[in-house]
């Protein structure tokens, strides 16, 4: 039996037909696009079809398209670029809740000197868009804001936040990994500046992203070398994954255009059924204003990491916010920065679909996860009245 | 990717003695949910021979937490208190095959367990918190409890420290007091006692005391720069090592092995002469 795969906002899998178009510039097709000859021209061509796919995905120009190799580097660019165009500006606006690329970018940023905002989030995960509004001020070199959040699909109010900086004339990033091609993205309506989007969450490979530059825009190239993607990315391209992620996109923005609202009801069932059979389980995040592939539900009493260790016993992928499974010991920033309960942080279980998930999967989730939250409930030392003793400290 | 022994997993999976025992007669709980993990021991001692007749757990935590607390209540079933207590928490690391170096702590909050319990049973209060100086406030980790783990299992650096007592994993800002620590710890107290010992040395004790230097006192300095060394062999008052990693290429090697040497002849005996292979 194959995995069941509830992790697509950490990766995705591979699209056949992405990994069908690709193929032939991983073999005979291995020509380089920079140079004169036919053999590697042609392939120029296939990158600017792929770029042309990206762009439209977004609502973007394709000239308004640069390759990059990962979403953190696309991330880092857009802010470096924003720093070095505006040097007399020291102030950078970001939230507590972003990924670490951009994240620990604002951290170093601080150390050298800048005066950093990390805007606060609510119980739900919004932005406190007053918060926002009073942060501003002539020193800010630029704000970056994800569109949604890996953790709990949490969908900011972008377009509003880019009203606002449009006013003022600051430069606005939009980090919007999680939210390209699972929700509709359309940079002629939204007031942005420069958008980060990554393939390999959208059912392209790993190894190519790209960052959307709006025409007009001051830019810093921040990997310097030569004139590929008009010297604002120097490095030979990664062909077969640019063209990849091309089709990626276009399959995306097909999906899109379906609006059938599929993984939004599979969601739903998973989170509704779970909550229904797990008493004590709640769902982080706000749900109106969500991503329609993620949950977010805390189990409370019990171990994140020993849920999905179960769970591994039957290839159910999933991931957590829990201290043991963050790779440090600290858990979840953004629950952390939500005042999600401490309680409740370590029992965090984030599933996330993805066009690919099939009911069966759900349904088996829904059989094994509950007797598995049951067995380690019956392990745990905490129940109702022992949590009713620990009064958790504020975010 | 989790890195656990086969034992780890089989015990997560199956865990052995689960629940509270019945009117017990020592109870021990550490940890808490606000850390990530916690552990509830309680055992039946026999009064007479105090010996432990059974022992269960409740635990709070991730896959090894919860098989340290296995392996824990395995190895203390059937054994006096005294016999319990000679347990380390590496005793438990062992009886699973070994833990992730990030995860020993879940070892240490065993052993921690375990003495909170037996202190119960013998109605030793335990020091109370509130008197002990807090390094880690992220953790609750105190200096006293650093100084004990980092000591019985060699600790050397604050990367250790974190893995063993979760101890500057927070926010970093009791890093240098680790350090200082540390420093305290095993360059000031062993040369200390050392001194104070007596100079007639048995062969063995010798060779134990040259490899207890060469370990907490030389290596780690190597390795902060990336060097190490390895003890090769101990022949009368010649002690031949070898250099390794950093070590072998450096220039300064031939000053390394001088230091060395006049280190072990304060520490050890006059006559120590270092040879490298």
């Amino acid at each position: 039996m194959k995995p069941v795969y509830l992790d697509n906002n950490a990766t995705s899998r591979v699209a056949p037909e992405v990994l069908s178009e690709m193929m032939p510039y991983l073999a005979e097709l291995y020509g380089n696009p920079s140079s004169m000859h036919t053999f590697g021209g042609q392939v120029h061509h296939t990158i600017e079809r792929a770029r042309a796919r990206v762009a439209a995905l977004v609502g973007a120009e394709p000239d308004e398209i640069i390759f990059m190799s990962c979403g953190t580097e696309s991330d880092n660019t857009a802010l470096m670029s924003a720093v070095e165009s505006y040097p007399q500006k020291r102030h950078v606006i970001t939230t507590r809740v972003e990924h670490p690329a951009v994240l620990n970018l604002c951290k170093h940023l601080g150390r050298k000197g800048h005066r950093v905002t990390f805007l606060p989030v609510d119980s739900g995960g919004r932005l406190d868009t007053e918060t926002f509004t009073k942060a501003l001020d002539d020193d800010v070199s630029i704000v970056s804001v994800m569109y949604a959040n890996n953790e709990t699909g949490v969908v900011f109010p972008v377009e509003q936040i880019g009203q606002t900086l449009r006013e003022r004339r600051i430069l606005f990033h939009i980090d919007a990994v999680q939210a390209a091609g699972k929700i509709p993205i359309d940079v002629k309506r939204l007031p942005v500046d420069l958008l980060t989007i990554s393939g390999h969450k959208l059912h392209a490979p790993k190894g190519v992203a790209a960052l959307y530059v709006r025409r007009g825009t001051r830019f810093h190239p921040h990997i310097i070398g030569g004139h590929q993607e008009r010297g604002r990315r120097a490095g030979t391209e990664n062909v077969a994954s640019i063209i990849g992620f091309g089709k990626a996109c276009e399959l995306a923005l097909e999906g899109l255009g379906r609006k059938d609202g599929r993984i939004g009801t599979l969601r739903d069932k998973l989170e509704t059924s779970l909550l229904r059979l797990c008493p004590d389980a709640r769902v982080n995040g706000d749900s109106e204003h969500r991503l329609p592939n993620t949950t977010n539900i805390s189990f409370e009493y019990v171990e994140g990491e020993a849920i999905l260790l179960r769970m591994d016993e039957y290839e159910i992928c999933a991931s957590s916010g829990s201290a043991c499974t963050s790779g440090s010991l600290e858990p979840s920033h953004v629950l952390r920065a939500m005042g999600v309960p401490f309680s409740a942080i370590h029992g965090s279980v984030r599933f996330s679909l993805s066009r690919y998930t099939e009911e069966a999967e759900i349904d088996r989730v829904i059989e094994v996860l509950p007797p598995i939250i049951g067995e380690l409930r019956q392990l745990s030392p905490y129940g109702k009245e022992q949590l009713a003793r620990f009064v958790c400290p504020p975010g | 990717m989790w890195d656990y022994t086969s034992k780890v997993k089989d015990l997560f999976l199956h865990p052995k003695n689960v629940g509270e025992v019945e009117n017990p007669d020592a109870v021990g709980e550490v940890g808490s949910i606000i850390c990530g993990d916690a552990l509830k021991l309680t055992m039946k001692i026999d009064r007479e021979t105090n010996r432990i007749l059974d022992a269960k757990f409740q635990t709070f935590g991730c896959a090894s937490a919860i098989a340290s607390s296995s392996a824990l209540t395995e190895l203390i079933k059937g054994k006096t208190l005294d016999e319990a207590l000679a347990l380390s928490n590496q005793n438990i690391a062992d009886y699973l095959g070994g833990l992730p170096d990030e995860k020993m702590h879940c070892s240490v909050m065993g052993r921690e367990a375990l003495e909170a319990a037996i202190a119960d049973y013998r109605g030793e209060a335990l020091p109370a918190e509130t008197t002990e100086k807090v390094l880690c406030k992220c953790f609750e980790v105190t200096e006293e409890k650093i100084r004990k783990v980092a000591t019985e299992n060699h600790l050397t650096t604050v990367e250790q420290v974190t893995h063993f007592t979760k101890a500057g994993g927070g926010c970093g800002t009791c890093i240098p007091d680790i350090e200082r620590l540390l420093k305290e710890i095993w360059s000031v107290k062993p040369v200390a006692d050392r001194r104070a010992a007596p100079k007639k040395l048995t062969n063995l004790q010798k060779i134990a005391l040259i490899q207890d230097i060469l370990e907490k006192e030389i290596r780690p300095r190597l390795q902060a720069d990336g060097g190490d060394l390895e003890l090769i062999d101990v022949d009368g008052s010649r002690v031949i090592i070898a250099l390794r990693a950093m070590c072998v290429a450096c220039p300064m090697g031939g000053v390394t092995v001088k230091g060395i040497e006049e280190k072990l002849r304060e520490l050890v005996s006059e006559d120590i002469t270092v040879e490298a292979q």
